[in-house]
């Protein structure tokens, strides 16, 4: 999962994106609207946390405009303002989910996890490829029920795969899941990943398309 | 009520023409009492002897008002000489000359008397008081029965437009009755007639003020939630951070966000601490001599500020001792003077005198032109606000420069980037 996180206060970001990452993300954060939507139109993300009141303007604003121009990130608010209108007008303006400050790391984590997989059009919260079983919940992977040991980075190419098995992941688009703004891009990091995983769950499990990309091979 | 008032001035109107009518009526016919006594008088004196006694006149009596007066002629020693028809046989008034009243036959009178001594001549004439009360009731019931015509009529026109005039008001009642708490919208002026006017409008008025005060309070309890939710945000996270790493590094560095995180916060309850304090003591702070030198050398000297950044201040500061209150004084500079280093990345803060006012002057980004007169309300934070500020330093400074009746006046600088406040003291 690569997250955007929009706020403006230094020791909460600095929170969130360390924190965030240790539940296998990858995050990115900004302190204004206009950095955010800079953001937003040149990178995809798996999900957005954005809290309502930064110095440059509303992020109920920025949400708008986001769904305006029809994306359909999902975007999880942070509200100071915990009252039922608050929760409303931030729900109509085209949030998928909202926490009041002050809240709970794993609860935040849980509700991104959440929001992700419906946008995915999955209700389970495991992903399931064949013999594979992925629980973004606590970074774990099963293959016919025999747990395996999977890295951060290797866990977040392999669900990056499976959230949708047929389609084609370029090596770029896999790039920018696994590292964030702040991070040096290894130069062969992506195939040493996808070594390593075929050598743990199966060399047929993913496919290279030469000069496309990976995708998920057949589910047996 | 209305009508319970028009009835009342209506009674004392009729009370009024009634007393007002019998007097006069009273008065035209006592004169003519008087006139006929004369007239008959002056005829009587024509002859040298009357007849013993007057042949009654064949007039007949044509209505209720005919022969109304009665006259006598008596000779002084007391005999009859004549009388009118219908006259009572009695004497009428015992009295020489003048008016009298009587009661004859059981009938109450009222007589003028005229005595011509040199003819041996008394004469008397007299009406009775229930005729003339009957022409007075007369005359009253003449005038009554309009008046009690009208008087409904008058009634049920007072109620109409009354009611028509209050229409618009009862319209607008029931408008404001019927609307929610926080609904502020402006009654309608356009309809309202002439008199109604200046009550919708001054109306309206209250409604504006009463919307921008509650406007006002709603961002400040927004903002004060949000500057008081975000730090203990970030503390919790940071401390779930430490708890759930296994790398040390990262505990360590969410520790060290935690200290800070606490600082901070210690801060803001410190201001808000002063803000309380100032808020709940009205009284006006008591004013002594203060020399600005070392209080503001004690504020620089405490207040940390970027590596690349300068304070100084000017000889005249130095020097300077002001007629105000140490306490205000120092909340007031400590505060400018933290806002000024903490937006000032690089580059010089500069505290200067000119006569009484006292001027710090930054090199920060100063104050984008559209948030200068919201800047110093309580939890606001600009555009180009510091990570360290809560939103409330101005605030304060506002509220401890007011207690000595010192005024602030916040200004970007003239060519080039920077925020200029000048303190104005009074001398």
């Amino acid at each position: 999962m690569r997250i955007l996180v929009v706020e403006d206060d230094p020791i909460l970001a600095d929170g969130l994106r360390t924190g965030l990452s240790l539940t296998g993300a990858t995050v990115d954060a900004v302190g204004t609207c206009e950095d955010a939507d800079t953001a937003l139109a040149t990178s995809r993300y798996s999900a957005v946390v954005l809290d309502i009141m930064l110095p440059d303007g509303s992020g109920l604003d920025l949400l708008r405009k986001l769904r305006g121009r029809r994306d359909a990130t999902p975007v999880l608010l942070l509200t100071a303002r915990d009252s039922v209108g608050d929760k409303v007008s931030g729900l109509d303006s085209g949030a998928d989910d909202y926490l009041a400050k002050p809240f709970d790391l794993d609860e935040l984590a849980a509700r991104l996890r959440a929001i992700v997989r419906r946008e995915g059009g999955r209700a389970a919260p495991a992903m399931t490829h064949g013999a594979i079983v992925l629980s973004p919940a606590d970074l774990s992977a099963t293959v016919a029920g025999e747990p395996i040991n999977l890295s951060r980075r290797e866990f977040a190419i392999l669900a990056a795969l499976m959230e949708r098995p047929e389609q084609v992941r370029s090596r770029a688009e896999l790039e920018e899941r696994l590292y964030g703004w702040q991070e040096d891009v290894e130069s062969n990091a992506v195939e040493v990943h996808i070594h390593n995983l075929r050598n743990k769950i199966g060399k047929d499990t993913i496919q290279t398309l030469r000069g496309v990309g990976y995708r998920m091979g057949t589910a047996r | 009520m209305l009508l319970a008032a028009t009835g009342i001035v209506w009674l004392a109107a009729v009370v009024w023409i009634y007393v007002g009518s019998r007097d006069e009526v009273e008065h035209v016919l006592d004169t003519r009492l008087q006139e006929a006594a004369r007239m008959v008088a002056s005829l009587a004196s024509g002859f040298d002897t009357l007849p013993g006694s007057s042949t009654p006149s064949a007039v007949q009596p044509l209505g209720s008002y005919e022969r109304q007066l009665s006259c006598q002629i008596w000779s002084l020693d007391g005999r009859m000489v004549a009388k009118s028809s219908g006259a009572p046989d009695q004497q009428l008034s015992p009295a020489a000359s003048g008016f009298s009243d009587r009661i004859i036959d059981g009938e109450p009178w009222r007589v003028f008397s005229v005595e011509d001594a040199d003819h041996n001549l008394r004469v008397m004439v007299g009406d009775r008081v229930g005729l003339r009360e009957r022409l007075v009731t007369d005359l009253i019931k003449g005038l009554m029965w309009p008046a009690l015509l009208i008087a409904p009529l008058l009634g049920a026109a007072i109620w109409a437009s009354v009611g028509q005039g209050l229409r618009p008001l009862r319209r607008m009642a029931q408008d404001l009755g019927a609307r929610e708490p926080d609904d502020m919208r402006h009654v309608e002026t356009e309809r309202a007639p002439t008199e109604v006017r200046p009550l919708a409008v001054a109306l309206n008025g209250l409604l504006s003020r009463v919307e921008a005060a509650r406007r006002h309070e709603r961002e400040v309890t927004a903002f004060a939630a949000h500057e008081l939710r975000t730090p203990l945000a970030g503390l919790k996270t940071q401390a779930q951070v430490a708890l759930a790493a296994d790398d040390p590094k990262v505990v360590r560095g969410a520790l060290e966000q935690i200290v800070t995180a606490v600082d901070r916060s210690a801060r803001l309850v410190r201001q808000l601490l002063t803000i309380a304090r100032l808020d709940s003591d009205t009284a006006d702070a008591p004013l002594a001599p203060v020399a600005v030198g070392p209080i503001l050398e004690e504020i620089v000297a405490a207040t940390p500020r970027h590596e690349r950044t300068t304070v100084t201040i000017d000889e005249s500061v130095r020097t300077m001792t002001l007629n105000t209150n140490a306490e205000c004084l120092q909340l007031a500079l400590r505060n400018l003077h933290e806002n000024a280093v903490q937006h000032t990345r690089e580059g010089r803060v500069a505290w200067t005198a000119r006569g009484h006012a006292l001027v710090i002057e930054d090199e920060g980004p100063g104050i984008p032109a559209d948030e200068l007169d919201q800047i110093g309300k309580r939890f606001f934070r600009g555009r180009l606000r510091s990570p360290i500020g809560s939103g409330l330093g101005l605030a304060i400074v506002k509220l401890a420069l007011a207690k000595v009746g010192a005024k602030l006046t916040l200004s970007n600088r003239e060519g080039r980037s920077g925020t200029r406040s000048e303190l104005t003291f009074d001398v």
